[in-house]
């Protein structure tokens, strides 16, 4: 299994993760190592096999639909890159805005 | 009395209950030690303030008759855990000055137990390495030496913060996380004791998730007894976490505390002999298993077919959950935002810019692996194997009652060895993954030294949910093993 400079440059843009197009080569090469090293697995028969998704065989758990928290607007918006933005700055529990930067063209 | 950073996490909760020493001076002492050792580059954050703080509380929590499981003991916290009002990094640009405003569940509970935070710990970034190499902030110099050879070396990773710390005795315990060997392999490296525990056991709620079907919490520490007792204070069933095992806490403590292995079946896995592992690590494995011997066990042959696929399977199974886990680091709502001329080109500059070079390269062996037509024949094919190595286990563990393997395949090893490709990278965790994509507990304990001086770990695999039988074990492999040496000029 090899991976030319397209199709990294094509999963690059998949992950949005901008890719100097002189690394391009380099990271070819050692993508297509690594999926050479990963083709052993096609030796191992997993016809019937079912897959593993979780090791926890625990049944999700469901919940009471009840409000557990609460009264901490001021956390909850501290972390915004635009600011936080309050109703009523005097109440800041009365609830405000995470601001982040424009997202819609 | 000795001084108080040779003490371990028994001896000091021991002195500060006899009042032969308070929290505050036992966090002073340690505190000195992070300043003497600061080239080791073992912190990211170090937060002597708050330490003096929670040791002043805790010594009022002792004045009151109140004191904890940890009460007054000084830990370091690998910086993946988000602490309320410490920055929490990840050991990448990404999140650098992330100052979170919650508490992860693994910390409030040891802050509960009375332990007292000096600081967070470097990593490889994302947790996504074995050699601490990979962090934004710099690498972690391992505190031990070849014997006559200057050059410094790996603490191994991606908790190698958090054991270079205990090793270098700056702290007598800390956190790390395990994915795929990130607690073992470390503490191999550093000569100390690593618990990885069975996955479910601690909560995962406020630990940056990386790959969130394998990572799992677990404590470091320089016995096997003060790994039970960090456990003990850190496990518990979450409800912020749905796979968080809703299952009581049995006394890890009396496990560790009880070395009587007298008729327990040790099982060697026959595919653990492979090419590229260290003769002397051959031959030290061959030395635990008839330490265990003499202390009453027997030593059981067993087969695990599919151990040599688990790295490949890993090296899937990881980097999908990887791709996903990070598509939240955007510069959007959090973290470092790089401009661009459209959405699109922020997305791109941002995390481009913002992840280093094996993270990203991680999230595009996941972004491929995932994508369209491929699922099937990666993703899928690597779950099923993933199904064929738990049933491995489960049949191994019909034969006997814990496993006995090597930690890593080598000593640690200098800075920019085994940096040419990848795959020879990868290489260093085919010890720990098998145990961790089963999601059974391990624990890495020190063994002994190779030629140069360096300490070789040997690793113990216990059913799941059973970290007490691999306690007893481990307390029985270290008695017998009698590991004293510690690092030169440490």
């Amino acid at each position: 299994m090899s991976l030319d400079k397209d199709t990294v440059a094509r999963i690059a843009r998949l992950a949005r993760l901008k890719v100097p197009e002189d690394e391009l080569g380099t990271l070819a090469g050692e993508l297509s190592g690594i999926f050479a090293w990963i083709e052993q697995l096609n030796e191992v028969d997993t016809r019937n096999v079912e897959p593993l998704s979780s090791v926890s065989d625990v049944t999700l758990p469901l919940r009471a639909d009840k409000v557990t928290d609460g009264g901490i607007a001021a956390k909850v918006l501290a972390n915004a890159p635009g600011g936080a933005v309050y109703i009523d700055p005097s109440d800041k529990n009365a609830g405000g805005f995470f601001t982040v930067p424009k997202v819609v063209e | 009395m000795a001084s108080l950073t040779d003490l371990t996490i028994t001896q000091l909760g021991a002195a500060l209950a006899k009042k032969e020493t308070s929290a505050v001076e036992v966090a002073d002492a340690h505190l000195a030690k992070l300043d003497e050792h600061r080239a080791l580059n073992a912190f990211i954050t170090e937060t002597p303030e708050k330490a003096r703080a929670m040791a002043a509380a805790s010594d009022a929590r002792r004045a009151k008759g109140e004191a904890g499981l940890l009460e007054g003991i000084p830990l370091a916290i690998k910086d993946l855990f988000c602490t309320e009002g410490v920055q929490t990094t990840a050991a990448s640009h990404i999140l650098e000055g992330f100052v979170p405003q919650y508490e992860s569940t693994v910390t409030t509970n040891l802050w509960k137990s009375g332990a007292v935070m000096v600081g967070k710990t470097n990593l490889d970034e994302f947790a996504m390495g074995s050699s601490n190499m990979t962090s934004h902030f710099g690498g972690v110099e391992n505190p031990w030496k070849r014997r006559g050879d200057n050059r410094k070396l790996v603490p191994g990773g991606s908790s190698g913060g958090s054991a270079a710390a205990v090793a270098a005795y700056m702290v007598p315990g800390s956190t790390g996380t395990d994915t795929g060997g990130s607690i073992r392999q470390p503490a191999s490296f550093c000569g100390i004791v690593g618990l990885k525990p069975t996955y479910g056991r601690c909560s995962r709620w406020g630990v940056v998730a990386f790959a969130s079907s394998l990572d799992q919490p677990g404590p470091f520490a320089r016995t096997v007894e003060d790994t039970a007792l960090l456990l003990q204070a850190m496990a518990g069933h979450d409800p912020k976490d749905s796979t968080s095992a809703p299952l009581a806490l049995p006394d890890f403590v009396a496990a560790a505390r009880n070395p009587d292995i007298k008729g327990l079946r040790v099982g060697i896995p026959r595919e653990y002999r492979v090419d590229g592992t260290s003769p002397e690590i051959e031959a030290l494995w061959t030395r635990g298993m008839e330490m265990l011997k003499a202390a009453g066990a027997v030593s059981v042959e067993v087969s695990l077919p599919h151990t040599k696929y688990a790295l490949p399977a890993y090296y899937i199974v990881a980097p999908a959950e990887c791709s996903s886990n990070l598509a939240r680091y955007d510069g959007v709502r959090f973290g470092l935002r790089v401009p661009g001329k459209d959405l699109a080109e922020m997305y791109q500059n941002t995390r481009g810019a913002g992840f280093g070079k094996e993270v990203r390269r991680r999230i595009m062996i996941g972004t491929y692996v995932l994508s369209a037509g491929y699922y099937d024949a990666y993703y899928k094919k690597a779950q099923q194997i993933r199904s064929l190595i738990a049933r491995d286990f489960n049949q191994a563990f019909e034969k006997c009652d814990v496993l006995l393997t090597p930690t890593a395949p080598t000593a640690a090893f200098a800075a920019g060895e085994k940096m040419d490709d990848p795959v020879t990278m990868y290489l260093n965790d085919m010890f720990t993954i098998p145990a961790s994509m089963a999601g059974l507990p391990g624990i890495s304990v020190p063994a002994g030294l190779d030629k140069d001086g360096l300490p070789l770990g040997l690793q113990l695999i216990g059913r799941a949910f059973d970290e007490e039988t691999m306690l007893r074990a481990a307390a029985a492999l270290e008695k017998a093993a009698a590991f004293a040496s510690r690092p030169a000029g440490y």
